[in-house]
């Protein structure tokens, strides 16, 4: 009973790895000590109430939020076309194109930043929050089109044209037809999109201005050790949050591939 | 399928439904559709057959509003479909994938074409049950559509297609995602569905076979043309041309030689038969002297047995049996006539007393003028 022994090795140190540092999140958020180190010294709340009576903390949450809602709508939006355009119809210099819509993938962050606040200033247009929200939409185009390409991909061409041959309109058979069956596809894509402009922090420090979003204000928290306990707490917090709304995500999708009668083929949990 | 075909032909007078003039596409340099012209007439069973490629999807997408054509006129009940699109047209289509929508149940599927008419709940419910009932699916409406067999996918798109009292019903490929047994089940309970709604059913099939059973009449089209418009026993009896004979069933074809042709017949010389006449209206066009070809089914020749008396009608040749493939119910010979080098093909229904002739023996063929196709 030896055989791939080394292999479960590899993966308890593999996972231990992932999530001991998740795990020592909460641990810290309840002791009672400014000092982030073993052994522990005692349970406390109050750096969850701490947490909740930071103003400057709550500005920092309330603008991530506008962000992040507005570039996984933006993204997706953006998305649907491009992955509607790109399987359905053929014109000059698509392959081309495609391409050039998914550069920023590989683009470093950094390289973007510079760019985009030269051009911004250059227009005249002021750092705030519309401009962090550009920059994200424009990082977090690529991977919606990527998933929405392959929800679209997946979608039989005569069921278009079946509702289309029963009557309805292009635009009614869009709503009715094409919609529902890539709705776990959008799902996913409004997800990542959230995610990926939740915790970005490169462009975000260039084009916010002086608005803070949750990273640059957890990176500015750190100076000051008294207040790491608070960043624990909110960790915490983030951690869970993630937990809940994967999971939300991962039902509505199985769902969907289940009423739609697909084969279930990836996904996140 | 014990209707013939003749009987069940509607009357050669009522009227064209589908009018087609000249019709013309392109894909870019690729000529898919090069001319059609010909009439599609109400309440009958029509059938494209071809190989795929030769312009019969294209044609049938034509029709549904689908595609656009490069050249020519499209008209359907008298109207020019010139600019109508899809959803505007008096035709539906059953999908070769089926294309059922597969987040609906069976009952919306069905329905889905009556949501613009915004029936009260109870004419709907009581059409869909009636359109389910039709294709037999009575008692389906509540199941997911996702979780039908393959059989009654089918017959959702049936239903769904005909609730709508279309006047055309376009069929692409129907029946070729089917296993043998459910497809020839199928291809008489849409032969019996047609007859009941009395629809114009237009069939799009590379299944030669499947064309024959269930079509009043059958365009045959090879290259982006029709090369023959026929009834099925036309089709088979008097193919226009080898390049038909050789899609429709099995012919053998023998080198010939034209020696007189007039009104009262053509004198052919057909080799390993010798001579013989040929009816004139074979060729309206006019025979012409010299070389041509002979073809004939294998089921109009007869291979005969020592106590065989000669039939009266048939004339006689000899050869040898290349080949014997015992079926049950059918022999079938490859035979080798004295004189020609490819052996032809022989079909012959087992009857009691009569024997199976061996590889090898010596065989004497009887054969009938009339059976005869000449192409000329």
């Amino acid at each position: 009973m030896n055989k791939g022994r080394g292999f479960r090795v590899y993966a308890f140190v593999y996972l231990a790895f992932l999530y001991a540092p998740i795990v020592l999140l909460p641990i810290f958020a309840f002791n009672d000590a400014t000092i982030v180190s073993f052994p522990l010294t005692g349970f406390t709340t109050k750096w969850f109430v701490q947490m909740w009576n930071n103003a400057a903390l709550g500005d920092a949450v309330r603008n991530s939020l506008i962000v992040a809602v507005s570039v996984s709508i933006l993204a997706t939006t953006l998305g649907v076309f491009a992955a509607r355009a790109t399987t359905r119809y053929r014109f000059p210099g698509q392959a081309g194109l495609l391409g050039m819509i998914m550069l920023p993938l590989v683009l470093p962050d950094i390289i973007i930043a510079v760019s985009l606040l030269v051009t911004i200033l250059q227009l005249g247009i002021s750092l705030t929050l519309k401009t962090i929200i550009l920059g994200h939409t424009l990082i977090a185009t690529p991977f919606t089109i990527a998933i929405l390409n392959s929800a679209f991909q997946s979608l039989d061409r005569s069921l278009e044209e079946a509702a289309y041959d029963l009557g309805e309109t292009k635009a009614s058979t869009f709503r009715l037809i094409i919609m529902p069956l890539v709705m776990p596809g959008i799902i996913s894509s409004l997800l990542i999109a959230f995610s990926i402009s939740l915790d970005e922090y490169i462009i975000a420090s260039f084009l916010g201005g002086t608005d803070n979003t949750l990273p640059l204000y957890i990176f500015s928290l750190f100076r000051f050790a008294n207040q790491v306990p608070t960043v624990m707490a909110l960790g915490t917090i983030l951690a869970v949050l993630s937990v809940v709304l994967l999971t939300i995500a991962e039902y509505f999708r199985r769902r969907g591939i289940a009423r739609a009668g697909g084969k279930d083929t990836g996904g996140f949990l | 399928m014990t209707n013939s075909p003749a009987t069940a032909a509607p009357n050669a007078a009522s009227k064209p439904i589908i009018q087609l003039r000249g019709l013309q596409k392109y894909y870019g340099d690729y000529h898919a559709l090069r001319g059609i012209t010909t009439d599609i007439r109400e309440g009958e069973f029509f059938s494209l057959l071809g190989p795929s490629g030769c312009g019969k999807t294209t044609l049938l997408r034509c029709i549904a509003g689908f595609e656009d054509w490069s050249a020519g006129d499209l008209s359907i009940d008298g109207a020019n479909m010139e600019n109508v699109p899809a959803n505007k047209r008096p035709t539906n289509m059953v999908f070769q994938s089926y294309a059922i929508f597969p987040h609906l149940s069976v009952a919306e599927n069905v329905g889905f074409g009556l949501r613009r008419a915004r029936l009260p709940k109870e004419e709907l419910n009581k059409r869909v049950s009636e359109a389910l009932d039709m294709v037999g699916l009575g008692g389906y409406g509540k199941r997911a559509a996702h979780a039908l067999s393959g059989g009654q996918r089918q017959r959702v798109a049936l239903a769904r297609a005909l609730i709508l009292k279309p006047k055309v019903l376009l069929l692409d490929e129907p029946l070729s995602a089917l296993d043998k047994k459910m497809r020839e089940q199928m291809q008489s309970e849409l032969r019996r569905l047609q007859r009941q709604v009395g629809i114009t059913f237009i069939l799009v099939t590379h299944d030669q076979e499947e064309a024959l059973i269930m079509s009043d009449r059958i365009a045959v089209m090879f290259e982006g043309t029709i090369e023959q418009l026929a009834t099925p026993q036309q089709l088979y009896r008097r193919p226009v041309s080898r390049k038909v004979a050789e899609f429709i069933g099995i012919m053998n074809f023998l080198p010939a030689t034209v020696s007189r042709a007039d009104a009262t017949g053509i004198d052919v010389e057909v080799v390993g038969l010798g001579r013989a006449t040929i009816a004139a209206e074979q060729c309206p066009a006019g025979a012409k002297t010299g070389a041509a070809s002979v073809g004939f089914r294998p089921e109009t020749m007869t291979v005969l047995y020592d106590n065989d008396p000669v039939p009266a009608s048939g004339q006689i040749v000899t050869g040898t049996v290349a080949e014997v493939v015992y079926f049950g119910d059918m022999t079938y010979y490859d035979i080798k006539l004295d004189g020609v080098e490819k052996p032809i093909s022989i079909s012959m229904r087992n009857v009691v007393g009569r024997p199976v002739l061996e590889r090898g023996a010596h065989a004497r063929v009887s054969w009938d003028n009339g059976a005869l196709v000449l192409f000329c």
